[in-house]
């Protein structure tokens, strides 16, 4: 009874939202729980992109956006609730700025046709585009990351990292244990011992992982922590006087939220990044004038220039690039989601792109092909500066190690491929 | 005046035994499997399945056999989402192990691995009771997400630790993978969710259903009228676990297709399942059904009204949510304390004297 009150209830629910026929970008976003932090901002920036293309250029190539947000909550299975929601309403392409639902999406996605931008998370191996033709990372993998980081470790130590110790310590769930194979092919090839301190979700409870590396003394620690996790593993770091210039983040646990409740302790702590950070750039002029302060901002406009909502835009901007190329490719402003994918396929971002976009630098000239998705695989690295309160980009843009890399992708896609009977191939 | 065992005369000790006594009821019964067998198939589509069908007909076979250890052999268990995962990995073994064999086997195998599974952590009951018991199951709870965690083999040494379902086919119809149809896996879980509740329904009308609620009811005294107490319990755990596991094995392969045992059966979802089966009602088949889909049907109506009919910014919605569950959770408790079975019961009997009253 109960039951079927509620069926005919949900019905009348869901046949109660209509259609549109605009540019749809589903924003899986979390604003609530454990993972809002970083969620928030990412949000904000994702959707005040598409609120300014709107307000400023009237849409993309003459048709509006349309943002559909879903509350995840960083919850694999109301991620794919969100999913179902919202795909038969011409998604174009989805970003769920979660490794967990990611891998949940990859099959799904790839049966319904829609591709999935997974900037920077999700599964390494989705660089191989011939057995993932729909899901993309650019600009960069986790496995680009490790390699990045242990590059940055080994000029901080002279050039070598023989007989030197790294710990990792990461979130005990796929997206923390992407990097391990990485870090033990490279511990490999440059001589480290490789420490895995796994810490369980949501990460509140470290003080155990500390209190090994305490008595280990690791000469390095890399980090992989989202959420509330980074800020305890700081202030953590902070307790045991751990020295921060070895202690070093992967992108997703580098924003400012992570390290201010640490205080000046925090000061010296480092993780790579692939965007700009602040807002001395025309496109955050515009964003004021347009968005924030005519009241359609997502937030309140004071995590503009922050990492995660400076990326939460960076994403958006290659989401609505890659429209555009595809509205050129196909020849029509009305793209359908295998059109979006042709022309993430074909994304094209150099020097001149960011420059009309008032974003001159944002981030690295990115090119994707099909045997190519994850883009340069470039990021520097960036050091907390406590008193300023700001991130400072001590390097510049560093370039991972393909020839580790590259092999272990190709190692890990061609199992993906044979355990689903995919034949590798372009679109 | 409709609802009354006046006039319906049984003739025959079959008759007599029914589950369902009551003319009304049974055509009810009856209604309800042909619309859900013939009817819902056909109009059900990729949201509907994977938002509300899926997860309610999942979660209704582990309260089943959650309701069964703790409703009806009183036994306190905090370990669903173990055994749940026991299920999940044991199906997963056996579909990457045994290609050739039919995934319906390796689901019904998986509870039967589960249930071993459950026996052994459930050998710490004859010794202690209640809360007690409460935390040695909590330990195979955390046991259980840590060894599926730890040791690679369970998860075939995939780099991600995660384990996800290949694509399998009953009848030359896709049931897990990307690729599946709504109907399809939906008469699946159904199918499960009709024998589970059906051979639950049965076990707990005839001599082993009592003997649990002899155990639960009082220990000693069903000791002293000759119930074995060793046998008793473990059969519980046995056949609570059984459906626990089956659940477990369909969350993972039809459902989700691809899972992480951390966040997909951490103790948060052992303590859904023990809601559903309070809410629901402790010893009560059609509680087990109540309380799963107040669980899972709710949150899902009030997003789509609230974000989806008001539209309401998603935060504030998924706080209310919260707050409006919560809420009613505690009310039905307070109001109502044996659950959403009970008050179907009470309309029940109030049904049967109208429209007089005494």
């Amino acid at each position: 009874m109960t039951k079927r009150l509620v069926t005919i209830l949900l019905g009348a629910a869901l046949s109660a939202s209509p259609a549109f026929a605009d540019l749809v970008f589903p924003d899986l976003s979390y604003r609530t729980g454990p993972y809002a932090a970083n969620g928030i901002p990412f949000s904000d920036g994702y959707q005040d992109y598409f609120t300014l293309l709107n307000e400023r250029d009237g849409g993309i190539g003459g048709v509006k956006a349309r943002i559909d947000e879903c509350e995840t909550g960083y919850n694999t299975e109301k991620g794919v609730e969100c999913y179902e929601a919202t795909k038969g309403n011409g998604a174009l392409v989805y970003q769920p700025l979660s490794t967990g639902i990611t891998y949940q999406l990859i099959p799904k996605a790839t049966a319904d046709g829609i591709p999935i931008h997974s900037m920077g998370y999700g599964r390494t191996s989705a660089a191989d585009g011939k057995t993932f033709p729909w899901v993309f990372n650019y600009p960069g993998t986790y496995w680009d990351s490790a390699s990045i980081m242990v590059k940055h470790a080994m000029d901080m130590s002279g050039g070598s990292l023989e007989g030197k110790t790294i710990a990792l310590l990461y979130h005990n769930s796929a997206y923390g244990k992407e990097p391990i194979r990485t870090l033990q092919e490279l511990g490999k090839k440059h001589g480290f011992n490789l420490t895995e301190l796994p810490i369980d979700a949501p990460g509140q409870e470290q003080k155990s992982q500390w209190l090994q590396i305490r008595r280990e003394k690791p000469d390095f620690v890399f980090f992989w922590g989202w959420g509330v996790m980074n800020q305890v593993a700081v202030q953590e770091a902070v307790n045991i006087r751990y020295p921060m210039e070895n202690f070093i983040g992967v992108w997703w646990s580098g924003a400012e939220i992570d390290v201010v409740s640490a205080g000046e302790g925090a000061n010296g702590y480092k993780s790579t990044n692939f965007t700009y950070v602040g807002t001395d750039l025309p496109v955050f002029d515009d964003m004021k004038k347009f968005v924030i302060d005519a009241g359609k901002g997502a937030g309140d406009g004071s995590n503009m220039g922050a990492v995660q909502y400076n990326r939460g835009l960076f994403a958006a901007m290659l989401a609505a690039e890659a429209a555009k190329k595809a509205q050129e490719l196909h020849g029509t402003a009305d793209i359908t989601a295998a059109m979006m994918r042709d022309g993430m396929e074909a994304l094209e971002i150099t020097a001149a792109t960011y420059e009309a976009n008032g974003m001159s630098g944002f981030a690295p000239d990115i090119s994707v092909t099909c045997e190519n998705h994850s883009g340069p695989g470039m990021a520097l690295i960036q050091q907390w500066d406590a008193a300023a309160g700001k991130w400072n980009a001590i390097t510049d843009y560093i370039e991972s190690d393909r020839s580790v890399i590259d092999p272990l992708i190709a190692e890990d896609a061609a199992a993906y491929a044979a355990e689903n009977g995919i034949t590798p191939g372009c679109l | 005046m409709l609802y009354r065992e006046a006039g319906d005369f049984k003739t025959t000790y079959a008759e007599d035994g029914q589950t369902f006594p009551i003319r009304l009821d049974r055509l009810g019964y009856y209604a309800i499997l042909a619309v859900a067998v013939l009817v819902v198939p056909f109009v059900i589509n990729d949201y509907w399945v994977n938002a509300v069908f899926l997860p309610f007909l999942i979660y209704a076979i582990a309260a089943i056999g959650l309701n069964i250890l703790v409703g009806y052999c009183g036994q306190l268990s905090l370990g669903t989402g173990g055994f749940m995962a026991v299920g999940a990995y044991a199906c997963y073994k056996l579909m990457t192990s045994f290609p050739e064999v039919n995934i319906l086997f390796h689901i019904i195998l998986s509870g039967g691995v589960t249930a071993v599974v459950g026996v052994l952590f459930g050998l710490p009951s004859l010794r202690i009771k209640g809360f007690y018991l409460a935390v040695a199951t909590l330990a195979a709870q955390f046991f259980l997400v840590w060894l599926f965690n730890r040791v690679p083999w369970f998860y075939n040494y995939s780099a991600s630790g995660q384990i996800s379902a290949p694509e399998r086919t009953l009848l030359g119809v896709n049931i897990t993978g990307p690729s599946t149809s709504a109907w399809a896996t939906y008469l699946f879980c159904l199918f499960f969710l009709i024998a589970s509740a059906w051979i639950a329904r049965n076990l707990t009308r005839g001599a082993v259903g009592r003997r649990w609620m002899a155990i639960r009811d009082m220990d000693i005294a069903a000791e002293i009228i000759g119930v074995n107490p060793l046998r008793a319990k473990l059969s519980a755990f046995a056949v609570s676990s059984f459906f626990v596991g089956i659940s477990g094995a369909l969350f993972f392969s039809v459902y989700l297709g691809a899972v992480e045992v951390g966040e997909a059966f951490g103790i948060n979802k052992s303590f859904l399942v023990l809601f559903m089966v309070i809410i629901g009602g402790l010893g009560s088949i059609f509680g087990s059904f109540a309380g799963a889909a107040f669980l899972v049907l709710l949150p899902v109506l009030l997003k789509n009204v609230l974000a989806g009919g008001l539209g309401w910014p998603t935060d504030v919605v998924a706080h209310l949510e919260l707050i409006i569950v919560g809420g009613l959770i505690v009310g039905f408790l307070i109001l109502e304390p044996h659950g959403l079975a009970q008050l179907w019961r009470v309309t029940k009997e109030k049904l049967r004297l109208w429209p007089f009253p005494h």
